[in-house]
């Protein structure tokens, strides 16, 4: 079985300006009921940074306030380098939000003007910033359609494309996939992409965590209102390895083979923990270069569904 | 403040509700008319005095203002309900107020899309029906504009304190809220001029402090004394034995003063001052 999931590219290094978010023991409470019991977290500028947590672990409640949309009870944190909830750092903000709705009684493309206005676009600019929204949505159509006619899922394109409008230096996408479709899904991963090679930083908060291992440079994992682990994909989920199916090799060619690393011989299967991935096909080629024969490659890393899961199972112990 | 003083525009002029209620308000100006013309030449063919044919197209007048009085209000109350709190309830703030858009600027703008709204639709409503009035009639009140203006007024104030309730309760308990404490302001309005007449002081006092609490019913005052005819209040003017008359809803012996309307004023800023603290302290 041939599996390989593409590594996601290695994290930026710290971008100018500091970081993008960052906070320290930020505390929410609603009356009696603790949301975040001191979230401490730093987002770098330009990556893509994955948000887990289960259900009511304080991930949307962050995300408001970041954006000042909901006062802190206690704790700080800077947004693009100024205070939570700051005006004009707003500015340089996208945001989809999971409870995602737009005037009904708005064509997608007054929707978007609205939000140029709101975000401070130039007037002449808006024209163009409407078009390749929409382009890059897919809605560019659906231009003239009223939003009440929207399936959710289109809403949510909608959402996706106002969150994008003028290029902003952060865009905070909580839960962006909730709606769609596959096709729809793997539009969007394209869109973080891009995003991503603009320079832009992405937070992405999302339950799907095989799109959150796909798309996202670095990871947080919050449960209680707490960061429970953080860091880049490699650190969270361990060590690569890899299991080879293979026939036709003597012995000294196998022993050969642990010059790639620590070697488990297994009969027909051979194992190598650790491994790097991208010496996987250099390892493949010199198996068949000593004349054996390859039957399937099974590289190894836990999955994030499964580190998710150790975690949330270490953070509550049944 | 602007953008969202012309969301609130566009989506009134989108509102179907609207447009049917000012068609019924077209067609109830009409009808009324047509209604008036009939009753004044019947009553010109029975050879009706025209001072007793002034005062009874006056209260008529009178009484059709009351009843626009509370259409005015449930309008007023219909449309500021969901303003925000709608908004709120359905997230299409969220997006919103992520944008550098101040919770200040988002219900001021509110505020005056859906005043212009409501004034627009009383004046122009108001100042028809007493153009059919005359027509059919005859008579005109001696200030139409300070009849509509009194309207108006009363409806911004419902306005007021529905956009204020909408900041914090679901739209559904804004709105009857607001047309409750509208109808009670209505209610302790008249027993205060029930006191006056009677000579309870208390009662009547009662009535003055809930105009200045609540001052739709001050407001409701104004506009009917702007309809009277002036013959009316020349006669009732310095005449005690005439305080009787107070206990009639439909009838106000005095205009309301400059420094009662600049309460007015300060009360709908107050208001709105307030509105805004409050949303500014909600979590969304």
């Amino acid at each position: 079985m041939l599996a390989m999931t593409t590594p996601a590219a290695a994290p930026p290094p710290p971008g100018p300006g500091g970081p993008a978010i960052e906070t320290h023991e930020l505390v929410k409470r609603f009356g009696r009921t603790v949301a975040l019991a001191g979230l401490s977290m730093r987002v770098e500028r330009g990556e893509v940074f994955g948000f887990l947590g289960p259900n009511g672990a304080g991930k949307t409640t962050a995300v408001k306030l970041f954006l000042g949309l909901t006062p802190s009870t206690a704790g700080e944190g800077r947004l693009l380098g100024a205070p939570l909830g700051d005006r004009e750092a707003r500015r340089r903000v996208g945001y989809l939000p999971e409870l995602f709705r737009y005037q009904p009684w708005l064509r997608a493309r007054e929707v978007l003007g609205l939000h140029c206005a709101l975000a401070g676009i130039p007037r002449p600019d808006r024209p163009e910033e409407i078009r390749t929204a929409l382009d890059h949505v897919g809605l560019a159509d659906r231009a003239d359609d009223l939003v009440g006619t929207f399936s959710k899922g289109m809403q949510q394109r909608l959402g996706l494309g106002a969150a994008l409008l003028g290029r902003p230096e952060l865009v905070l996408l909580d839960e962006p996939t909730s709606a769609l479709d596959p096709l729809g899904r793997a539009d969007v991963r394209r869109i973080i992409r891009e995003a991503r090679e603009r320079g832009t930083t992405v937070f992405l908060n999302s339950h799907l965590l095989s799109e959150v291992e796909l798309v996202c440079d670095r990871v947080a994992v919050i449960d209680a209102g707490r960061v429970v682990a953080a860091g880049t994909l490699g650190e969270l989920l361990g060590e690569d390895s890899v299991r080879i199916r293979v026939t036709g090799l003597d012995g000294e060619a196998r022993a050969a083979l642990a010059g790639f690393g620590p070697l488990t011989d297994d009969g027909d299967w051979l194992a190598i923990r650790p491994i790097g991935a991208d010496r996987i096909p250099e390892l493949v080629a010199a198996i068949v270069a000593a004349g054996g024969r390859v039957h399937a490659v099974e590289p190894g890393r836990a999955s994030l569904e499964e580190r998710f899961l150790g975690l949330m199972s270490q953070a509550r112990p049944r | 403040m602007i953008t969202i003083l012309r969301l609130t525009l566009l989506e009134a002029l989108r509102w179907r509700t609207l447009w049917a209620l000012v068609a019924l308000t077209l067609a109830i100006v009409v009808l009324s008319g047509l209604g008036f013309e009939y009753l004044v030449s019947q009553a010109r063919a029975h050879h009706t005095k025209e001072l007793q044919l002034q005062v009874g197209v006056s209260q008529m007048l009178i009484f059709c203002a009351f009843m626009f009085s509370f259409i005015l209000a449930a309008t007023a109350a219909f449309i500021g309900a969901p303003a925000i709190a709608g908004d709120v309830e359905s997230g299409v703030l969220l997006a919103m107020l992520a944008r550098p858009l101040g919770r200040g600027r988002f219900v001021v703008g509110r505020w005056l899309g859906l005043a212009i709204v409501v004034s627009t639709y009383g004046a122009v409503a108001g100042l028809l029906e007493i153009a059919a009035m005359r027509l059919a009639s005859g008579y005109g009140p001696p200030d139409p504009l300070g009849a509509v203006g009194g309207l108006v007024g009363q409806a911004v104030v419902v306005l007021g304190v529905t956009l204020l309730l909408s900041s914090r309760l679901p739209a559904i308990a804004s709105g009857a809220v607001a047309i409750v404490l509208f109808g009670l302001a209505w209610g302790v309005g008249v027993l205060g001029g029930v006191g006056t007449a009677l000579g309870v002081d208390s009662l009547g006092a009662a009535g003055s402090v809930a105009r200045l609490v609540f001052p739709s019913d001050g407001l409701w005052r104004a506009a009917i004394f702007s309809l009277e005819p002036p013959v009316v209040i020349a006669a009732i003017a310095g005449n005690r034995s005439l305080r009787v008359l107070e206990a009639n809803p439909f009838f106000a012996a005095t205009g309301p003063s400059s420094l009662y309307l600049a309460w007015c004023l300060a009360w709908a800023i107050g208001i709105l001052g307030l509105t805004i603290v409050s949303f500014r302290r909600r979590d969304l």
